[in-house]
């Protein structure tokens, strides 16, 4: 089954054209990356994906219904996102109580307390945390909140915008470990905006790199572990990447 | 012939309810006109102890050492005053983030001048073609279009070029680099490096890099200190750094994904191992 599939997808911004004719399809319980630099518009489809860009044409299906628009509560409960900054995307005069059971109010679930407990321990964050605010907690500790957020309303599909890039690499490897754990456990889909390679080959199936808001190739994650990207751009990016970790 | 920069005992604390907290624990090194890379996570004091060189470390931080001397200067006696002649001129300091560091109401050939201005006195026209030729050495193809711009028309691979345009237009001894590439992508960020590395051979400055990537600094550093929580647990050449010893260090390397990752779970740091003495 096809948890989200994109056809002809163009974003804009105002005048900006920001991506040209995205497609893809990634498959029920797949770890998709999408790769590239600044500006290249990987972010942005996460956004339209989302509904924080609500400005696009073409097609954006999450498990078969076409998304619309706008806010749509019942997409919310199958898909939810993971920014990159947890120093910045976590209300700062919100506990961590507060930040999990908001959603649960929105959407009318009860059991609140009971269901902010097993997330919270879930995502590996002890129960004496539950009331403390964001600037009380480390930046490993904050992202797993952010993740704990995004799975309060056990969605199947998870979009993860750089969900590492703001950490040191020690609390990186924590944060991995616990996003491949949590995906096996509760057999999550992720869709991963990332320009660190390594991490894709850690966590990810498939990759699509993109430039100038295009894609320009779909691989096997297994082809990037060989070094066996094809296109020239593809390709550059492998060698920096490899450049570095030597 | 004499180090550049020479630090002992340096010791940076900051007061909080529960007593004093020392950031950087006794920390000694010397430099030459080298490239020496200090790694660490966040909290280790590695950012405090760039700043210290500089005595850029605010109240009500405070920074001690027993011997604290650039180029034959004791600048443990140097008052503010006297210290504004070598920030920036000898001694200056790329950041973090262009987005934070860079004036937003200057144009970027003003804010480059500005740099050189206050430090020296210079006719005009020479201010503009010394601002237009470092822009080019960082590798800015329009410099005349560029200087024009203010800091928010610019990407952020090209503000830190800017910022490094500017740390290195008075021509100093030493750069102190804190995490110059975080905020930027990878093929971004080696450009970057590779113009500070290029500058710094061409002109025999020292430079000292900080960053949490031991990929990074092993490939752009001649050696590296590894610091925990204030202290320095490890020093080795760049090259030798697959044969670290120290647990920390080990543990480091060891939670960096590869590219060829094979394994199914990246070992995490068991800091009780070492933290407590």
């Amino acid at each position: 089954m096809t948890a989200i599939s994109l056809k002809n997808l163009d974003i804009f911004y105002g005048e900006a054209h920001i991506t040209h004719d995205v497609n893809l399809e990634i498959a029920d319980g797949e770890s998709f990356a999408l790769v590239g630099e600044s500006g290249s518009g990987k972010s942005t489809v996460l956004k339209a994906i989302a509904g924080l860009a609500p400005e696009w044409t073409g097609e954006i299906n999450v498990f078969g219904k076409p998304r619309s628009h706008g806010i749509d509560r019942a997409f919310s409960r199958q898909c939810q996102m993971v920014f990159q900054d947890p120093y910045g995307s976590l209300h700062p005069r919100k506990t961590v109580d507060a930040t999990l059971g908001e959603a649960l109010t929105i959407h009318g679930i009860g059991d609140r307390s009971a269901r902010i407990e097993e997330v919270m321990s879930s995502v590996g964050l002890d129960r004496k945390f539950r009331f403390r605010f964001p600037h009380q907690l480390s930046g490993g500790q904050r992202q797993r909140v952010a993740i704990a957020r995004a799975l309060m309303l056990k969605p199947k599909v998870l979009l993860l915008d750089e969900p590492t890039s703001a950490l040191d690499v020690s609390v990186q490897a924590e944060i991995l470990n616990l996003l491949k754990r949590l995906r096996q456990e509760q057999n999550l889909t992720f869709l991963m905006v990332t320009h660190n390679l390594p991490v894709v080959s850690f966590l990810c199936d498939r990759l699509a790199v993109m430039r100038q808001g295009r894609i320009v190739e779909v691989a096997d994650v297994a082809d990037l572990k060989r070094g066996d990207l094809k296109d020239p751009y593809s390709r550059e990016l492998m060698h920096i990447s490899a450049a570095h970790a030597n | 012939m004499n180090p550049l920069l020479e630090i002992e005992n340096l010791r940076v604390t900051f007061p909080t309810p529960r007593g004093d907290l020392e950031v950087v624990r006794g920390l000694s090194f010397t430099l030459g006109r080298e490239r020496l890379g200090i790694v660490g996570e966040s909290g280790s004091g590695k950012s405090m102890t760039g700043r210290s060189i500089l005595k850029l470390v605010r109240a009500p931080g405070r920074m001690t050492a027993d011997k604290l001397t650039f180029d034959g200067i004791d600048l443990l006696t140097r008052s503010e005053r006297q210290m504004r002649p070598i920030r920036g001129a000898r001694i200056s300091m790329v950041m973090q983030d262009p987005k934070f560091s860079l004036n937003p109401v200057m144009t970027i050939g003003e804010q480059i001048a500005e740099a050189l201005l206050t430090h020296q006195r210079l006719p005009r026209r020479e201010v503009n073609n010394r601002v237009l030729t470092m822009l080019e050495s960082v590798r800015i193809a329009d410099p005349e279009r560029v200087a024009k711009l203010y800091p928010h028309e610019v990407s952020g691979g090209m503000g830190q070029r800017v910022m490094i345009a500017m740390m290195l237009i008075p021509e100093p001894d030493l750069l102190i680099a804190d995490e110059p590439t975080s905020a930027l992508d990878v093929s971004v960020q080696a450009q970057v490096l590779d113009i500070i590395d290029e500058l710094v051979k061409r002109k025999g400055m020292g430079l000292i890099f900080i960053s949490h990537d031991l990929n990074l600094v092993s490939s752009y550093c001649d050696r590296i200190l590894v610091m925990n929580t204030g202290e320095v647990v490890e020093e080795c050449k760049a090259g030798e750094l697959m044969n670290a010893k120290h647990p920390y260090t080990r543990g480091l390397i060891a939670s960096i994904p590869r590219l060829d990752e094979t394994r199914t779970e990246l070992p995490v740091l068991d800091r009780s191992a070492w933290a407590k003495k």
